[in-house]
């Protein structure tokens, strides 16, 4: 399988600069801090239900350090090779495009989850002086793990766009917030509209998911949107049979 | 082992190749000739898969380069013209992470980069950061790359470019080195370099065939004249108007580069027409110290020269309509 190979080396790479440390570092103090500060919060006025009172809280602020680290991670992907032109010897040895595409969006993926699972260890240690009922909180991990996913998988489709990963990032940092503010002011557009934008934001289908529900069409959207950047992706790789390598 | 067929390729309005045919028997080293944008990459890069034909087909050793995109991309190594490599890994973890690429099986995995790294001459540097590679090195690694495997066709486009002239004097070793166990396909705007390697030299410019031929035959087809340079010991006017009345002579030219005292010049006779024998009876008859008489032969850059200094044909020619339309 060729894509394990794609995907070994792109982490490697991630794991072989510091880059990678900082990034982790930094989301992982971001994380623990906003943890930190929503259970005081959540002490001090949140109430007694604790999906609604803290994890709701503890989610809706990781989404925003995903936000900001998931970009940067995606960013080099396809925008290095293409910098360095590596890219085209890739494209000489017997593998598909599709398996390119996997392997690089696995390693992303796996460096997520290498990511995602530490910020565990807070709820587990809060675990051991209050022992809450741990379903909400794990429909509130499958959201962000989604969310997280649709967002390497947005990252991905730019980075095959362009080989500035500068330029990478910001347009990805672009679409992700577009997606978020869509349905933020509803009086800009008709109710009608607004229905329509409500379904395709990305964070109105998280918001479910931080409160301690899964709805199966949050789950079919995030399925959908990562299967549908994947595909824009292969498709970008393939614009060099017509207009030739850059 | 190649096989291409009217090979076009368009990128929007732009014809990159037009009706590019040729074809390359095992074990031999063909020379792609052409300046910069004249389409030697485009037409190495069809034969690698990068991207197919617009129209034509190519064969590498029995694949089809579209049809049977994977295996024909399995069977030949390349090395892209801009050395293009992770600076991140070791030239062996490289060298590894393209043995799977190429799907070569684990056991022998080993040998491959092995052979790889010896015939590059790059096994003391096996253990360094490509990125702290210099770049004739890091351009061995990008050959390396190629003939991870053992590719039965080898794609070098330019593979000198950059290089001081030891380095280039060693890859052309190493290319030559691979005459008659793998069959090479190599692309250079550098002339004496085809002399110095290919069997065989494709020329092309504007995206067309110009001529197919060895360097020898395409010297000789392309010649409409011959010419000796000559050098004697005698007053220069005194000399040319005794040689021009020799029969078969067309010019006499007065040449630079005489020594003191003596006098240089350049005869042109007509053509397959060796008038050494009477040139010399000639100068020995008159007494005249004859110090130097040798046939000029045109250089690979002439040939060059005059067929890309043609504007671009409307319909691919071959020889004979270059040779034709040259001495016309």
């Amino acid at each position: 399988m060729k894509s394990l190979v794609v995907c070994r080396r792109e982490l490697r790479s991630y794991f072989s600069s510091y880059i990678a440390y900082i990034l982790l570092a930094i989301f992982l103090l971001l994380s623990g801090y906003f943890f930190y500060s929503d259970l005081i919060f959540f002490v001090l006025y949140g109430g007694y239900v604790l999906p609604t009172g803290l994890w709701q809280y503890v989610f809706l602020d990781m989404r925003l350090c995903m936000l900001l680290v998931l970009p940067l991670l995606t960013m080099r992907l396809f925008a290095e090779e293409k910098k360095l032109g590596t890219i085209e010897l890739l494209w000489t040895y017997p593998v598909r495009d599709g398996e390119i595409v996997v392997g690089k969006f696995l390693a992303c993926w796996i460096f997520f989850i290498i990511m995602l699972l530490p910020t565990a260890l807070n709820p587990l240690i809060f675990y051991r002086f209050y022992h809450f009922d741990p379903g909400p909180l794990l429909a509130a991990y499958l959201g962000i793990f989604l969310l997280g996913t649709a967002f390497i998988a947005c990252g991905l489709f730019i980075s095959s766009l362009t080989e500035n990963q500068v330029i990478s990032a910001m347009a990805t940092y672009g679409i992700l917030v577009f997606f978020w503010f869509l349905t933020w002011n509803e009086e800009v557009a008709d109710q009608q509209i607004i229905q329509v934008l409500l379904h395709l934001s990305l964070f109105d289908h998280f918001f479910n998911f931080s409160r301690g529900v899964i709805d199966t069409q949050d789950v079919a959207f995030f399925t959908l949107f990562v299967l549908f950047f994947l595909f824009l992706t292969l498709e970008s790789l393939g614009v060099r049979k017509w207009r030739g390598v850059r | 082992m190649i096989q291409a067929s009217h090979l076009t390729k368009q990128f929007g309005a732009l014809n990159a190749i037009s009706d590019v045919s040729f074809e390359v028997a095992r074990g031999e080293i063909v020379g792609f000739l052409g300046p910069n944008g004249a389409g030697k990459s485009t037409t190495m890069r069809i034969l690698c898969g990068v991207f197919p034909p617009t129209s034509g087909h190519a064969i590498v050793a029995g694949y089809d380069v579209v049809a049977d995109s994977l295996r024909a991309r399995g069977v030949v190594g390349y090395a892209p013209e801009r050395v293009a490599l992770y600076l991140d890994m070791t030239v062996r973890e490289y060298l590894r992470y393209v043995a799977e690429m190429k799907g070569i099986a684990p056991s022998h995995r080993r040998t491959a980069i092995d052979a790889a790294l010896s015939s590059c001459g790059v096994v003391h540097v096996a253990r360094r950061l490509i990125g702290t590679l210099s770049k004739g090195y890091r351009q061995r690694v990008g050959i390396a790359q190629a003939l991870v495997g053992e590719p039965r066709v080898l794609v070098l486009d330019e593979p000198t470019a950059g290089l001081d002239p030891e380095q280039v004097a060693e890859v052309r070793r190493l290319i030559r080195h691979l005459r008659g166990e793998r069959t090479v396909i190599l692309s250079t705007h550098i002339l004496s370099e085809v002399e110095a390697t290919c069997d065989r030299v494709i020329i092309i410019n504007h995206g067309r065939i110009l001529a197919v031929d060895t360097p020898r035959n395409l010297n000789q087809r392309l010649r409409h004249t011959s010419q000796i340079h000559l050098e004697v010991r005698a007053a220069a006017d005194v000399v040319a108007s005794r040689l021009r009345a020799i029969p078969g002579v067309l010019q006499v030219d007065a040449a630079l580069d005489a020594a003191e005292g003596g006098s240089a010049f350049v005869v042109t006779t007509e053509k397959d027409r060796d008038l050494r024998a009477e040139l010399a009876a000639a100068i020995s008859a008159a007494q005249w110290p004859l110090l130097e008489l040798r046939p000029v032969f045109l250089s690979l850059e002439d040939i060059f020269l005059s067929l890309v200094a043609e504007p671009a044909p409307a319909t691919p020619v071959t020889h004979d309509e270059v040779t034709g339309r040259l001495s016309a």
